[in-house]
């Protein structure tokens, strides 16, 4: 299982052909409190790159934008009830969306843990 | 996405107190203000629950000097469509600065200093920061040429708000206790002068302190170490007033805004209704006549999206009929709420509206405002 990260802060956890996406703690700390999430539809190709969700604080409103290339085959409703659980839990309850990836070779253009850390260094 | 302050903002006398409390600073009027300490849902709560202190330096703060009181309040009466010839020493009272098309150039709030504070001659405005600059030469050029307007860069300006506040405040001056809602006084804090006020824009009780930009830190230390009290930044300042149903300058209101379509006519001295002599009375008074074309509104959501400002207001077969003002996730009312315009036909209390949010629906409801009951403390008269 290996997680990879954008320059945006999204991240894709990998596990098979299926990407679990969010968004790192450093971004949720600075969006500040998670009040609503636009999730995507199940079903819907998403290209590298295209807005997938919009995560809003209380202050603005933030595109999620895909990591990866695929169909989304599952959405987290509990954000619906609970869009804090962005901030309280980012990279496991706070997950967003999942995709079958249609192209692994994407994932070499993403950064790993390590490149992550110094980028929000 | 991190907004970082850019060097070449203008700082308050709290700079470095944000700074140390960990505020993340940002750009507001010009200055480097903090949005946030700890995170704005937070900040929001306890505000409503015991006392937040704000910073508001940033506002401006104008000494209008004329040779008596009645010929400061003859030319303030000119400037503006309150009645001000009517305050009492001591009292406060909010207005509105107006073009002569009737448009909303600032909105701000009048005092008339409390008895031996000031020489005769002499009141106090507070307006919005964005704006003090742009106020003043309005002022200046619209003015008697016996009254100055002086612009107090040297003076703080701090707000303790929410129900503790008064109780906070009670335990370093008396006046606290005494003072009602938008009645104002001198007295001495820690040995620091401070001119306190009863007044704020949360909806909540609570107090602003103006008083040397020097002193700011001492007293702004003093009031943080209270335990009720924590630090609040712009972005609680903001869903606070929106909770509260009140407007923000540049935003729910501008110079093409009359204080009749805005819902603001109580900025409008009753008897000035009709005699008028301020200016943009004309079009203030031929819109009072006529009646308004379209109203501000508030506007309840279903579900927890935020409906923000710019979206359109659409009908059931979809044209554009307003747009929202101000509008937010109420941490305090847990639900989406919005300040906008609509035609005076539509603007009825429970009308169905629907906004559009990146071009989808968003169903809600024309609610009486505020969000949030008001619990200003008013003195019994």
């Amino acid at each position: 299982m290996t997680t990879r990260y954008t320059t945006d802060h999204e991240y894709v956890r990998v596990e098979g052909k299926i990407g679990t996406i969010g968004i790192s703690d450093y971004a949720q700390a600075q969006l500040g409190d998670i009040v609503f999430v636009e999730l995507p539809a199940v079903g819907a190709s998403l290209k590298k790159g295209d807005e997938a969700a919009v995560v809003e604080s209380v202050k603005a409103a933030s595109e999620i934008y895909s990591p990866v290339s695929g169909t989304v085959t599952e959405v987290n409703e509990a954000l619906t009830d609970n869009p804090g659980l962005i901030n309280s839990d980012p990279a496991d309850g706070g997950w967003i969306f999942r995709v079958e990836m249609s192209d692994a070779a994407e994932l070499d253009g993403l950064m790993d843990e390590a490149a992550y850390t110094d980028h929000t260094a | 996405m991190a907004d970082s302050a850019e060097p070449d903002l203008l700082r308050t006398a709290l700079y470095d107190r944000h700074l140390a409390h960990g505020g993340r600073m940002v750009e507001f009027g010009g200055y480097a203000l903090p949005v946030q300490y700890k995170g704005i849902v937070a900040e929001h709560l306890h505000t409503r629950a015991a006392a937040s202190l704000f910073d508001v330096s940033h506002m401006g703060q104008i000494t209008v000097t004329g040779p008596d009181h009645a010929t400061t309040i003859a030319a303030l009466e000119a400037l503006t469509p309150a009645d001000l010839a009517s305050l009492a020493p001591g009292e406060m009272r909010y207005t509105v600065l107006l073009n002569a098309r009737g448009g909303i150039e600032d909105d701000l709030i009048v005092t008339r200093p409390a008895e031996g504070m000031e020489p005769d001659g002499v009141m106090h405005m507070v307006v919005n920061a964005a704006r003090k600059h742009h106020d003043l030469a309005f002022l200046r050029s619209h003015g008697e040429a016996d009254v100055a307007f002086d612009l107090r860069d040297d003076l703080a300006l701090l707000a303790l708000q929410g129900p503790e506040a008064a109780e906070i405040l009670a335990r370093h001056t008396d006046l606290a206790t005494h003072l009602g809602f938008m009645q104002s006084g001198a007295t001495r804090i820690e040995g620091v002068p401070v001119t306190l006020s009863r007044s704020g824009y949360t909806g909540e009780d609570g107090f602003e302190l103006s008083l040397s930009a020097a002193d700011a830190p001492t007293i702004f230390d003093l009031l943080v170490a209270d335990d009720r009290v924590e630090p609040a930044g712009l972005g609680a300042r903001d869903s606070l007033r929106l909770e509260a149903g009140l407007c923000l300058y540049g935003h729910d209101m501008d110079d093409t805004t009359d204080p009749v379509t805005a819902g603001l006519i109580f900025a409008i001295g009753r008897n000035r209704r009709t005699a008028g002599g301020f200016t943009g009375a004309e079009a203030v008074i031929a819109r009072i006549a006529d009646g308004p074309v379209r109203k501000r509104v508030g506007i309840r959501f279903e579900g927890r999206q935020p409906v923000r400002e710019g979206s359109e207001l659409v009908d059931a077969e979809g044209n554009v009929i307003g747009r929202v003002t101000s509008g937010t996730f109420g941490p305090t009312v847990q639900a989406s709420i919005a300040i906008g315009y609509l035609p005076v036909a539509i603007a009825r209390e429970g009308a169905a509206v629907t906004a559009l949010v990146r071009g989808k629906p968003v169903s809600g409801t024309i609610v009486k405002t505020p969000f949030v009951p008001h619990r200003y403390f008013r003195k019994p008269v």
